[in-house]
């Protein structure tokens, strides 16, 4: 792996995103534009201050994983991918250069969620903001890398809007966003203390409320940062070289 | 400079599936010269050059290039491929779609402007790529092959769609670049494109039908055009034969 390669294909990304600027408006805005409307939808109930601050993990999770796991078989796909492998590329450099890129449209992807959701919506924020900006990037960093990883069992762009179902539909029924985690069948319970997002959504749970303290936000969000590290080796280990 | 073909082939055999798509194929191309891999569709001329690249999975037997087993890792920026879709990025500029494979070809800054200018691409540097006509990003993922110079070209159908013009000129360039002493390995299904090789190697169904010069293959079938020969030679007459 070489930093320069690394940060040559974060640029590469970053200009291809540059050059579609409509794409840029929706990661940027469609995630506030769900927070405001659950927001509206439980204007007269008190549901809103309890699952609020989930959605701030949940929706940039699902949008960085569509968008990453797209992005990559484009690049399978079009013959970039092996063109870049004949050349001196490390899978890694290519993995993590997305992830770079990504995570930079992620970090000012969480600040306009988190500014909307506290600003407009009143979402009531008893912990550090600055701790529930980072949490929510971890959550779109964590998308960005499953995405990554989903798209090597994809072949087509039809697959992959199937995985959204497959890879993120159980971890937001499980992840505590529908019923409390401590109110599910144990069975159930279980599962979901082994899927990150239910981590995720613990950690914003801890910093919105204040309850927990900082040791056991920072111990949940180094269970979602491993989440994203396996599963960036593992969609590296999937960049083969020789192909069929 | 050393004493080995550029690529040597040795009973080389690829399977897909439960085919096999090349069936024992031995085949050199020395070094400094331009050989054409001819053939109709399906007669396993990608399959081999992307064994020769080290990127196509299935193979057995022996392939070495540039004196190293395929696909080794020393080799890796010292050959350049143009497959036969344009492997390029559409929602970028040409000019940054070169900066971009500049850096992990290994190449030097200068070479991106060459690489444009070789291409005749300059006008268009700034163009998106998804903007340009199939042919311009033909030549755009031909520029991206010919970054750093590299020892051995790899050329999967380089001309294919192309007016007769820009073929030519296409053929000019790649004289050109064989006389700096690379070496070029280019596939077609034109036949009158063959009497511009310095050799041809004529593939069907996997193995090797002949593997002459374009002078000799229109003697020996007494043929005036090299499709003329190709047909001869297809149409059943065994090469022994004709």
């Amino acid at each position: 792996m070489s930093g320069r390669r690394t940060l040559a294909t974060a640029g590469r990304v970053l200009a291809q995103i540059a050059h579609d600027p409509r794409t840029v408006v929706l990661l940027l805005v469609v995630p506030s534009l769900l927070i405001g409307l659950m927001a509206w939808l439980l204007d007269d109930t008190p549901v809103f201050a309890r699952v609020g601050p989930a959605m701030l993990a949940l929706f940039p999770f699902i949008v960085m994983f569509l968008v990453t796991s797209i992005a990559t078989l484009r690049e399978r796909r079009s013959g970039t991918l092996e063109r870049l492998l004949t050349l001196r590329t490390a899978p890694l450099d290519l993995v993590v250069g997305y992830l770079l890129a990504f995570g930079a449209l992620a970090i000012v992807q969480a600040l306009v969620a988190v500014g909307y959701a506290v600003v407009v919506c009143g979402l009531d924020v008893h912990g550090s903001l600055a701790l529930l900006v980072v949490v929510a990037l971890a959550d779109a960093v964590l998308g960005t890398a499953l995405g990554l990883f989903a798209s090597a069992f994809a072949r087509t762009e039809f697959q992959v809007v199937q995985f959204l179902p497959v890879f993120v539909f159980p971890q937001v029924l499980l992840g505590g966003v529908l019923l409390p985690r401590d109110d599910m069948p144990a069975v159930l319970r279980t599962i979901s203390d082994w899927l990150p997002l239910s981590h995720a959504v613990d950690a914003l749970d801890a910093v919105a409320r204040d309850d927990h303290g900082i040791g056991y936000v920072l111990a949940e969000l180094l269970v979602v940062c491993a989440f994203s590290a396996a599963a960036v080796v593992l969609g590296a280990v999937t960049l083969r070289r020789r192909t069929a | 400079m050393e004493n080995y073909p550029a690529v040597r082939l040795h009973d080389l055999r690829v399977r897909r599936g439960r085919r096999e798509v090349l069936r024992g194929l031995t085949l050199e191309v020395p070094r400094g010269s331009l050989v054409g891999l001819l053939g109709p569709s399906g007669a396993g001329k990608t399959s081999l050059m992307r064994s020769v690249l080290g990127i196509q999975a299935g193979v057995s037997g022996e392939a070495s290039v540039l004196g190293r087993p395929a696909g080794s890792p020393e080799l890796r920026g010292r050959i350049g491929y143009l497959a036969q879709t344009p492997s390029v990025y559409d929602d970028l500029t040409v000019r940054q779609n070169l900066a971009y494979f500049r850096v992990m070809a290994g190449a030097d800054r200068e070479h991106v402007g060459e690489a444009l200018e070789r291409t005749g691409l300059d006008d268009l540097a700034d163009r998106l790529v998804g903007t340009l006509s199939g042919g311009q990003r033909g030549r755009v993922s031909l520029a991206v092959a010919l970054l750093g110079r590299p020892e051995l070209l790899v050329l999967d159908e380089p001309t294919v769609g192309l007016d007769p013009v820009l073929r030519a000129e296409l053929w000019t360039l790649f004289h050109r670049v064989r006389d700096e002493g690379t070496t070029l390995l280019v596939s077609s299904h034109v036949m009158d494109e063959a009497v511009r090789c310095d050799r041809l190697v004529l593939l069907r169904d996997g193995e090797v039908l002949a593997d002459t010069t374009p002078d000799e293959l229109l003697a020996r079938t007494r043929t005036r055009t090299a499709e003329d020969a190709f047909l001869a030679i297809v149409a059943g007459r065994t090469w022994e034969s004709a």
